[in-house]
C-alpha cells in the first residue's frame, strides 16, 4: 500500500475527518484518509500500526477531536503513591484494579477500541467497559506499567478518564441493587413452587387422594416461604419498625402486619392440620411489592444526580516552589503558594493573576460561554478555566474557603433535603391504617359476641386481605412510568419521587445566563462601514481558518464560496486572530485585539481590522432560549415566577414582560445570595422549583424543594440537582409540569380501585368466610389491574399531552 | 402415588439449581450492566494477522483488508 503525507489548504469542499468526522480545514493525508489534525491522524496511525482498524468500521469517524492535545505532564500527579493508593480499586504484587470514568465514550467502536486496549499495552490483562455508566474497568500488571502510562494512553487514543477530586474520596457504596435482585430472586421462586403445590388444592383435587398429599404440600409451602418470609420481606418489617418509632405510620406498617399475620396464621393452619394456609398469597405479594420497589429503583445510570464541586475541581496542581515544578494535591494547596494553570487547566482556588494572560471560560460556574479577560494583580474566582498559555497565580484562599466553594459549606448542604411535601401515599396509609385496624378489631369483637370460634379468625383475615398491596403499587408504577416518558423526553429525574413533588410546586425561580438565555447565538449584524465583495472575502477566508463557535457564524453569514490563501495565520486564544490575506494584514476579535473602545452592553461583539482600520463590528445580540416568551406566559397563570441572576441588571428591560414587576428579578446575586433568597421564598411557605444550570446555582438548587438543572450537554456538566434537563427542551417545560400534575391524579384514581378491592376483599373477610382461595384470587388481580391501570394511563396521558 | 414424591423431589432440585444459577449470575455482575453485552456480542473475533515479529516493518503494519469485518 502507497501512502501519501501532504498538507494542503483546500476549503471550498467539506471534508470530513476520517477520525472524528469534524469539517477538516487543513487536510492531512494519510493511508487514503483524510485527517483534520496531527492529533487525529496520530491515533490513527497507533491503531493501524496495532491492527486496529476495526475500530472505524463500527461506526463512522467515532473518534474524538485532538485539535487539543493534552500535555503527557498533565499526569504526573498519577504518580503519587497516595493518589494512586486511592483511585486504585484493588492492588497487590501482580495486579491492580482501576475503574475509570471516560465521558467522551458515546459509540460501539468506543467499546470495541478500550476493550482492545491490551493489543497497545500488553501489561493490560482487562478492559471492561460498562457503557451506560462510562466506565472502563482495567486490570493490569503493577511491577511492568503504571497507572499514568495507562492513563496516558488512553488520553493519546482519544479516552482521557475524568480524574476529580471526588474520585479521591470515594465512599464504598454498599450495593443495594443486588440485594434487591437475590430478595426479589428468592420470593419469585419459592412465590412458583408455592403455587404449583398449592394448585391440587385450588381444583379440589385432593379428594382423588385421599388428602395423602395435603399435608406434605403443607409442610413444603410452609419450608418455602420461610425465605421469602425471613429474607426477601425483612426490609418492610424494618421500614415499618423504624416509622413507628419515629411515631409515623407509612403503608409499610399495614404491609408489614399482613405478611406477619398471613405468614403466622398459615403456620399454625399447616401444623394443626385445619388447612394448607395462605402460603402462595404471602409469597405473591412479597415478590409484587419487590417488583414495585425494583421498577422505583431504576434511575438514569448514566446521569449523576448528585455531583458538587469536586467532581469538577482536579486532584492535583502544578506548584512552583523554588522555581521547581511539583506537583501538589490540590487539597494541600495553601495560601501563598504559587501555582502555573495551563491551557485547559481550572483554577482550584481562588487567586491573583501573577503572570502570563488570562482569559478565563467561567462557564461552569455562571453558564456564560464567553472568556473573561483578567489582568496582571486582578482577583480570579476558583473554577474558571483558563483559556490560552500558561499563567501564574498565587492562591490567597483555600480551596475549599473560595468564593465558590464556600457555598458547599453551607447548611443547606449538611443535612438532607427536609422540606419535601408529604406525598400523597404516606397521607392515605396514615388514615388507611387507623381505619384497617378499626375494621379487624371491630369484626373481632362482633363475633366474639355471637361466635367466639369465628373472633380470631375474622380478625386475621382483616389483617390479611386488607394488606395494602395494589396500593402499595399504584404510587411507584404511575411515577416511575411518568420518570421514564420524562426521561425519554431529555428531562431526567432523579427518583419518581420528584415526579409527585413536582407537581406541588407553586413558584420557580430562573437563572438567567446558561438558563433563560443560551450560550449560542444565531442573529449576526455588521455595523460599521458597508464591507465590499472584496473586504467579505478577505474576512471569510481568515475565519474559515478557525474552529471557534463565533468565527463559523461569520463565515456563514458573510457566503462567500471562493476564499483566498492565507498566509502567518495566528489564533490568539480568547481574543481572536490575525493574519495576511493577499498582502492585506487582518485582525479578527474582541475589542481587546482591536483596542476598541466598548460601551457596555448585552451584546457579544466581533471587531474587524484591516490594514489597521477598524472596519466596524459583528454583533450577536445575546440570545434567549428558543420559545422563552412562551413558557414564561404559559407558566405565568399557574406559578410565580422570579428571576435570579448573577450578573448586572442591564437586561432588566428586556425581560420586565415576563416577570410581571421589577421586585420578581434580583440582579448581582453572588452564589450564597441565591441560597438565601430561596429560603426567604420557603419560609414564606413557598414550594419552590429552582431551575439553574451553573455551579453558582449550586446551593439554590440544593435548598429548593425541586432543582433543576439545565444543560447543553448531559454528558458533561450539571451540579447537584433532583431533575437535569437537555438545554433543547427547554420550551417543553411546561408540558412536563402539566404532565406532572396528571401524574398525580391517576395515582388518585389508582388509589380509589385499590380500595374497591380492598372493600370486596373486607367483606368476605369480616363475614369470616374469607378463603385461602379467594385470598390467593383477589391479590394477583388487584396487583396486577393496578399496575396496568397505571402504567397505561400514565403513557396514554403523556401521548395526549404531546410527549412522546 | 407414591412416585409423586420422588418427582416433587427432583423437581425442587432442578428449581434449586436455577435459584442458584440466578443468584451465581446476579453475584458475578452480570446484572450490572445490561447494554453492553448487547453490542459486544455484535464484535467479530479479533484476527490476529499471521506476522512473525522479524518482519520488516511496512509489511507487519499492513492495514487489515477492510472487506473481512462486516460492521454493522
Amino acid at each position: 500500500m502507497k501512502r501519501k503525507m501532504a498538507t494542503t489548504t483546500k476549503p471550498t469542499t467539506v471534508v470530513k475527518c476520517f477520525h472524528c468526522g469534524d469539517e477538516c480545514i487543513t487536510q492531512l493525508h494519510y493511508d487514503d484518509h483524510t485527517f483534520c489534525c496531527v492529533g487525529c491522524k496520530s491515533v490513527y496511525e497507533l491503531l493501524s500500526a496495532n491492527n486496529l482498524c476495526s475500530y472505524y468500521n463500527y461506526e463512522t469517524a467515532p473518534g474524538a477531536t485532538q485539535r487539543n492535545p493534552i500535555l503527557p505532564s498533565a499526569f504526573t500527579y498519577l504518580d503519587d503513591e497516595k493518589v494512586q493508593a486511592q483511585l486504585l480499586n484493588y492492588r497487590d504484587a501482580q495486579i491492580a484494579k482501576v475503574t475509570f470514568f471516560i465521558p467522551t465514550m458515546h459509540c460501539s467502536s468506543c467499546i470495541w477500541l478500550l476493550e482492545h486496549l491490551y493489543k497497545l499495552n500488553p501489561q493490560v490483562t482487562l478492559a471492561k467497559v460498562n457503557f451506560l455508566k462510562k466506565e472502563l474497568q482495567v486490570n493490569y500488571n503493577p511491577a511492568q506499567t503504571n497507572l499514568r502510562q495507562l492513563v496516558t494512553l488512553l488520553s493519546s487514543i482519544g479516552y482521557e478518564p475524568a480524574i476529580s477530586l471526588n474520585d479521591l474520596e470515594k465512599t464504598v457504596k454498599k450495593d443495594e441493587s443486588r440485594r434487591l435482585s437475590y430478595q426479589i430472586g428468592v420470593a419469585g421462586f419459592c412465590f412458583g413452587n408455592i403455587m404449583l403445590i398449592s394448585f391440587p388444592e385450588y381444583f379440589g383435587l385432593d379428594s382423588f387422594t385421599q388428602g395423602t398429599f395435603s399435608k406434605l404440600f403443607g409442610y413444603i409451602n410452609m419450608v418455602l416461604s420461610l425465605p421469602v418470609f425471613l429474607f426477601s420481606a425483612q426490609d418492610y418489617f424494618r421500614a415499618a419498625w423504624s416509622g413507628l418509632k419515629k411515631r409515623f405510620i407509612s403503608i409499610d406498617v399495614p404491609l408489614a402486619l399482613g405478611i406477619l399475620v398471613m405468614f403466622t396464621r398459615s403456620v399454625y393452619e399447616v401444623i394443626s392440620g385445619n388447612g394448607i394456609g395462605w402460603f402462595d398469597t404471602h409469597a405473591g405479594l412479597v415478590f409484587f411489592l419487590l417488583i414495585g420497589k425494583w421498577f422505583q429503583q431504576k434511575t438514569f445510570d448514566t446521569l449523576s444526580f448528585e455531583r458538587d464541586y469536586k467532581s469538577y475541581f482536579p486532584v492535583a496542581v502544578t506548584v512552583l516552589k523554588d522555581n521547581e515544578e511539583i506537583t501538589v494535591p490540590v487539597t494541600a494547596l495553601a495560601i501563598g503558594d504559587r501555582i502555573t494553570i495551563r491551557n485547559n487547566e481550572l483554577i482550584p482556588a481562588d487567586s491573583i493573576l501573577l503572570n502570563g494572560n488570562a482569559s478565563v471560560d467561567f462557564s461552569f460556574v455562571t453558564g456564560e460561554s464567553e472568556p473573561v479577560q483578567k489582568v496582571i494583580g486582578e482577583m480570579i474566582y476558583a473554577g474558571g478555566r483558563q483559556k490560552g498559555a500558561t499563567i501564574e497565580l498565587e492562591v490567597c484562599k483555600k480551596v475549599s474557603q473560595s468564593y465558590l466553594t464556600q457555598l458547599w459549606n453551607n447548611d443547606a448542604f449538611a443535612k438532607e433535603n427536609s422540606s419535601h411535601i408529604q406525598s400523597f401515599q404516606q397521607t392515605v396509609s396514615k388514615y388507611f391504617t387507623i381505619a384497617l385496624l378499626i375494621i379487624a378489631f371491630g369484626s373481632a369483637a362482633w363475633w366474639f359476641i355471637f361466635n367466639p370460634s369465628l373472633s380470631l379468625n375474622a380478625f386475621t383475615a382483616v389483617l390479611i386481605i386488607a394488606c395494602p398491596c395494589a396500593l402499595a403499587l399504584s404510587s411507584p408504577f404511575a411515577l416511575g412510568t411518568a420518570m421514564r416518558i420524562l426521561g425519554g423526553n431529555k428531562f431526567y429525574i432523579k427518583s419518581p419521587a420528584v415526579v409527585e413533588q413536582l407537581a406541588h410546586m407553586d413558584t420557580l425561580v430562573f437563572d438567567k445566563t446558561g438558563t433563560l438565555t443560551q450560550p449560542s447565538v444565531s442573529d449576526i449584524t455588521f455595523y460599521g462601514q458597508e464591507l465590499t465583495i472584496c473586504q467579505k472575502q478577505l474576512i471569510a477566508s481568515v475565519v474559515s481558518q478557525s474552529i471557534h463557535p463565533l468565527s463559523q457564524k461569520i463565515k456563514s453569514y458573510l457566503h462567500i464560496n471562493k476564499l483566498l490563501d492565507v498566509v502567518a495565520f495566528t489564533e490568539i486564544t480568547g481574543k481572536g486572530m490575525e493574519a495576511v490575506v493577499n498582502n492585506h494584514q487582518i485582525q479578527i476579535g474582541s475589542k481587546y485585539l482591536v483596542q476598541a473602545i466598548e460601551m457596555n452592553n448585552l451584546a457579544t461583539r466581533v471587531y474587524v481590522k484591516i490594514d489597521g482600520q477598524l472596519l466596524g463590528f459583528f454583533e450577536m445580540p445575546q440570545a434567549y432560549r428558543n420559545g422563552l416568551a412562551n413558557v414564561l406566559n404559559a407558566l405565568a397563570p399557574i406559578y410565580q415566577q422570579y428571576l435570579l441572576s448573577g450578573d448586572n441588571d442591564k437586561e432588566k428591560q428586556s425581560l420586565l414582560p415576563y416577570f410581571k414587576q421589577a421586585a420578581n428579578m434580583h440582579f448581582n446575586q453572588a452564589p450564597t445570595d441565591k441560597l438565601k433568597f430561596i429560603q426567604i421564598l420557603q419560609k414564606q411557605g413557598k414550594k419552590v422549583v429552582m431551575i439553574g444550570d451553573g455551579l453558582n446555582d449550586a446551593g439554590a438548587l440544593k435548598s429548593a424543594q425541586i432543582g433543576i438543572s439545565v444543560t447543553e450537554n448531559t454528558a458533561h456538566f450539571s451540579p447537584a440537582s433532583d431533575v437535569i434537563m437537555d438545554a433543547s427542551v427547554f420550551d417543553q417545560l411546561p408540558k412536563y409540569l402539566k404532565f406532572s400534575k396528571q401524574t398525580i391524579r391517576v395515582i388518585h384514581i389508582s388509589f380509589v380501585i385499590s380500595l374497591i378491592y380492598n372493600i370486596i376483599g373486607l367483606s368476605f373477610a369480616v363475614k369470616g368466610t374469607l378463603s385461602p382461595l379467594i385470598a390467593a384470587v383477589l391479590m394477583p388481580i388487584s396487583s396486577v389491574s393496578v399496575i396496568a391501570f397505571t402504567t397505561i394511563t400514565t403513557a396514554l396521558l403523556a401521548k395526549k399531552g404531546g410527549i412522546q | 402415588m407414591s412416585v409423586m414424591f420422588i418427582l416433587i423431589g427432583c423437581s425442587f432440585l432442578l428449581a434449586i439449581g436455577f435459584l442458584i444459577a440466578f443468584i451465581w449470575s446476579v453475584k458475578s455482575g452480570q446484572m450490572d450492566d445490561d447494554y453492553t453485552p448487547s453490542v459486544r456480542i455484535l464484535f467479530d473475533d479479533f484476527n490476529e494477522p499471521i506476522a512473525p515479529k522479524n518482519l520488516p516493518q511496512e509489511v507487519k503494519n499492513n492495514k487489515p483488508n477492510k472487506n473481512q469485518y462486516h460492521a454493522n
